[in-house]
């Protein structure tokens, strides 16, 4: 971290990041808050932000900060601490839509978010979504309701899984095993949800950075 | 050859029905009615508004909740003073017949005609089908600039009185804006917390439940109107805000009929007031002024290009999903006038506002020329500018899910970034509304449901009434794939699906225990109440059979489809409404009926041993059959969907094709009487498929 009004070096992302710099301002500034002032941000960092406390899939959030594969580190696995780099390219999966964009850009920025939104869902990081992570998802979003059954969880996550299967697998006889989701079926399921105008952060108004512990 | 109705959308022939109506009685030489605005404002308006607030879209409303404002706010007013300004122009520099209208009364007549009217949008987008953003961004606006027009229209009607009108009116009439828009929504969010409030406590008096979600939002809209405040506005909140609770409170059977109610009057408004602006065309007195309606016309039209081009460049700033041309156009052109600003100038008095002949004669030509030349040409032009359709895609349990994973998300990156952006607000809505405003409204254990189960429930009943719905077995909707448990669980060992053969003598219990509980049932159902919809005994009795008949045979198939959430502790009229039935009512068990079995459900299974009351409104009982092996000891129940009331609507003829251990099973549960079956050494339940 340099001194106090040298703005921090943009890294080279791929596809080009085009944030402005005053964005980077801000979430330089942030990423010192939450640091408390280090090079890099470790989980236990993400225990600081009070607001985290009370969304139900923070911990899935938090691991999604450190996958490598979000990091578009070549190998697997988890890394222990993130720069400001790292912090900055998860960032940018979450960047608004540009208007000049053309059809193979737009693909190619739909199929990143929802690169991103598959790694958080498959946990084990083996490229599907098996039965077993998709309840486990479902648990997590329940998890708000403490009187609930554990049963009903499973029991939506199991539907929706069998409806996963007939969408990207048709109909199917009743020795075939449908093995996971992968990501081309993943794709299929969000094709009738608009991904690119949804999943984005405006970095407008950052006068207002909240308060960490 | 194309159909009529293909090429003219229904405002416009209802309009010409009108005006042939209108013609008709004045041939015969009787002085043809005039729409009455008292009877448009009071009867037939609210209806449509109620209809449309009721059913909003709640999502993409608050999503571009800015730009609708922005539209219906400053684009009311820039038309407003555009057009009122450029009149008086035209006025002035239009000759002896013209010059007497003053400013004022130019901006008068510009309010009134410079809203967009929802009746009009309403009735020629929904034919169109255009892709749900520029749908609600048009129908968003005219539904919101109500509020402007009030306050423009009360203005301007007041300074015409005047003899001087000063900076303080001009001041006062700024701030009145402000209480009328958001006095009106005060109004109709307090009848709508009202009204959910009073539902929270009608579990015992199903049949009126649609009667308050009417009256109240009428008293909203007449209480707002009383005080000169929105009254659109307060109808519109008042929708919005009981719904969600309304709807978690009452039967299904409540549902659909407020649901229909609503359809149907807005629909019957709708046509009546089409026909009346027809004859009132007709009737009027009519003053035509070449010069005035010609450039009221082209005005109008040029206002409203500018106004939308100016706020959408204005808008795109801040959006992120920006408008592209082609949208403004078609939100430019979607800028209908309808009945309202008829009727807003009929109102005028004829001693400020002698020239009202002229004002109305105006009026009536750009209502004409909107819904006849936009309306007409607004399909074809959407086709041929290839404008993004809306998306008939069905909700389904994965979007559902997928919706709920983003949102969460989306918050928690809001919350990493230290951004108190949309979804930091919006999640702490939904905090507060969990925590406080939904045990207060909602009766019961609801309160506590969180939005995917009551989701699931909701898709779980919807999908077994069209599989009831669809008939017998032949006509399986093909929506339903063969995708069952066992694909996605391989390990799953086959001998979990199987259930297991019964000892004999087990057998035999389980179908005393049956047979007797049928008994009890039908004698509960047959005493008189009069809330209940009771036809006929008798053909009540053959209607149960048949229906149980249907039943058994689809729980079959859902038996090997789907899976059902077990059922819950909870009391949750969503589990009631998983019952295809009508309400349930309370009833006293009549000692002389002995003919006609009845059904007492006993779930008799480890998760939830309560029995099933028909005392009470909720028995819990919720298809599906719990395929595990240990629960052998304690037999196998069928937990059937059963209608414990009776005046069920819907019969149900027998499907065709019967097999032998279906009819064996239904035999036992549609047994009338203590009659000893001599059963075969058979399982109870046919063995899978």
């Amino acid at each position: 971290v340099g001194p106090q009004g040298s703005s921090p070096p943009v890294p080279s992302l791929f596809p080009p990041l085009t944030v402005t710099s005053e964005q980077i301002e801000h979430l330089h500034r942030r990423f010192k808050q939450l640091s408390r002032d280090q090079l890099t941000i470790r989980k236990e960092n993400f225990d600081s932000i009070p607001d985290l406390e009370f969304n139900p899939i923070r911990g899935k959030i938090v691991h999604a900060f450190f996958d490598k594969r979000n990091l578009r580190q070549e190998s697997d696995g988890l890394v222990d601490e993130i720069n400001f780099e790292d912090f900055l390219t998860i960032m940018s999966y979450f960047r608004p839509i540009e208007m000049n964009m053309d059809e193979e850009q737009l693909d190619r920025f739909r199929k990143e978010k929802l690169k991103f939104l598959f790694h958080m869902y498959d946990s084990d990081h083996d490229g599907k979504i098996t039965v077993q992570e998709y309840r486990n998802v479902v648990e997590e979003l329940l998890s708000g309701n403490p009187h609930l059954e554990k049963e009903s969880a499973r029991s939506i996550a199991d539907g929706a899984m069998m409806e996963a299967a007939s969408i990207c697998a048709g109909q199917m006889g009743p020795d075939q095993v449908y093995e996971g989701i992968t990501f081309e079926d993943f794709l299929k399921m969000w094709q009738g949800i608009d991904i690119e105008t949804k999943m984005h952060v405006r970095f407008l108004n950052m006068e207002t950075i909240a308060h960490c512990y | 050859i194309p159909s009529v109705s293909s090429i003219v959308p229904e405002s416009c022939l209802l309009i010409v029905v009108g005006l042939l109506v209108g013609g008709l009685i004045k041939g015969v030489g009787e002085k043809p009615p005039i729409l009455n605005s008292d009877i448009f404002f009071l009867f037939l308006l609210p209806p449509i508004i109620l209809d449309a607030g009721y059913f909003l879209p709640l999502r993409q409303f608050t999503e571009n909740l800015g730009t609708i404002l922005i539209f219906a706010v400053v684009g009311t007013l820039w038309n407003a003073f555009f057009l009122g300004g450029l009149m008086y122009a035209v006025c002035q520099l239009g000759g002896p017949g013209l010059n007497h209208i003053g400013l004022l009364a130019n901006l008068l007549f510009g309010s009134i005609i410079s809203a967009v009217d929802p009746v009009a949008v309403l009735a020629v987008f929904e034919e169109i089908h255009i892709n749900e953003l520029l749908h609600i961004l048009v129908f968003g606006e005219s539904l919101l600039n109500d509020a402007v027009t009030v306050v423009l229209y009360h203005l301007f009607e007041e300074f015409a009185t005047f003899e001087q009108v000063t900076i303080i009116d001009i001041l006062l009439g700024f701030f009145s804006f402000f209480v009328v828009s958001l006095g009106g929504v005060f109004v109709g969010v307090i009848y709508g917390v009202i009204t959910a409030f009073t539902s929270r406590f009608t579990s015992h008096i199903r049949v009126i439940e649609p009667l308050f979600v009417f009256l109240y939002s009428y008293m909203a809209y007449l209480s707002a109107e009383l005080f000169h405040l929105s009254g659109i506005m307060a109808l519109i909140a008042s929708g919005v805000v009981m719904r969600p609770y309304v709807e978690a409170n009452i039967s299904h059977k409540s549902h659909t009929t407020i649901k229909y109610f609503l359809k149907m009057w807005s629909s019957v408004s709708e046509t009546l007031i089409f026909i009346f602006l027809g004859v009132s065309t007709v009737a009027g007195h009519h003053y035509w002024n070449w010069t005035f309606v010609i450039s009221t016309l082209l005005f109008c039209l040029i206002a409203r290009v500018l106004g939308v081009l100016v706020l959408t460049w204005f808008i795109n700033k801040f959006r992120i999903v920006k408008l592209t041309p082609k949208d403004q156009f078609i939100i430019a052109y979607g800028g209908l006038r309808g009945a309202i600003a008829f009727s807003l100038c009929y109102l005028l008095d004829y001693k400020h506002f002698g020239m009202r002949d002229m004002f109305l004669t105006a009026i009536i030509t750009v209502i004409f020329f909107t819904v006849f030349v936009q309306g007409m040409t607004i399909r074809p032009l959407v086709d041929l500018l290839a404008v993004k359709k809306k998306q008939e895609t069905k909700r389904s349990i994965n979007e559902e899910i997928h919706t709920q994973f983003l949102d969460h998300l989306l918050t928690g990156i809001e919350d990493i970034c230290g951004h108190y952006g949309h979804h930091h607000w919006k999640d702490k809505l939904n905090r507060f509304n969990k925590k406080y405003v939904k045990k207060c409204l909602i009766a019961g254990e609801r309160s506590k449901e969180p939005q995917l189960i009551a989701f699931y429930h909701k898709m779980e009943m919807k999908q077994a009434i069209e599989l009831v719905e669809s008939g017998g077995i032949g006509k399986i909707p093909s929506a339903v794939s063969t995708v069952s448990i066992q694909n996605i669980n391989p390990k799953t060992l086959p001998v979990e699906r199987i259930l297991p053969a019964l000892s004999k003598d087990k057998e035999e219990e389980i179908r005393k225990i049956l047979r007797n509980n049928l008994q009890k049932t039908r004698q509960r159902l047959r005493s008189y109440n009069r809330h209940t919809l009771v036809a006929d005994p008798y053909e009540e009795a053959w209607n149960q059979m048949l229906l149980r008949r249907q039943k058994a045979r689809q729980l079959e198939q859902k038996m090997n489809n789907y899976l059902t959430v077990p059922a819950h502790k909870l009391d949750s009229p969503t589990m009631s409404r998983a019952r295809i039935g009508s309400d349930p009512l309370a009833y006293e068990p009549k000692a002389d009926s002995e003919n006609l079995p009845i059904i007492t459900i006993d779930p008799a299974s480890p998760q939830s041993p309560e029995s099933v009351d028909l005392m009470n409104e909720e028995p819990k009982g919720c298809g599906g059959l719990p395929p595990s092996p240990e629960e052998d000891e304690e037999g196998l129940v069928m937990r059937v969907k059963e209608p414990s009331s009776p005046g069920t609507d819907d019969v149900f003829t027998p499907g065709t094709g019967d097999s032998p251990s279906n009819q064996r099973m239904l035999r036992c549960l549609s047994d009338p009487g203590p009659r000893p079956e001599p059963e075969e050494g058979e399982p109870f339940i046919p063995k899978g498929q």
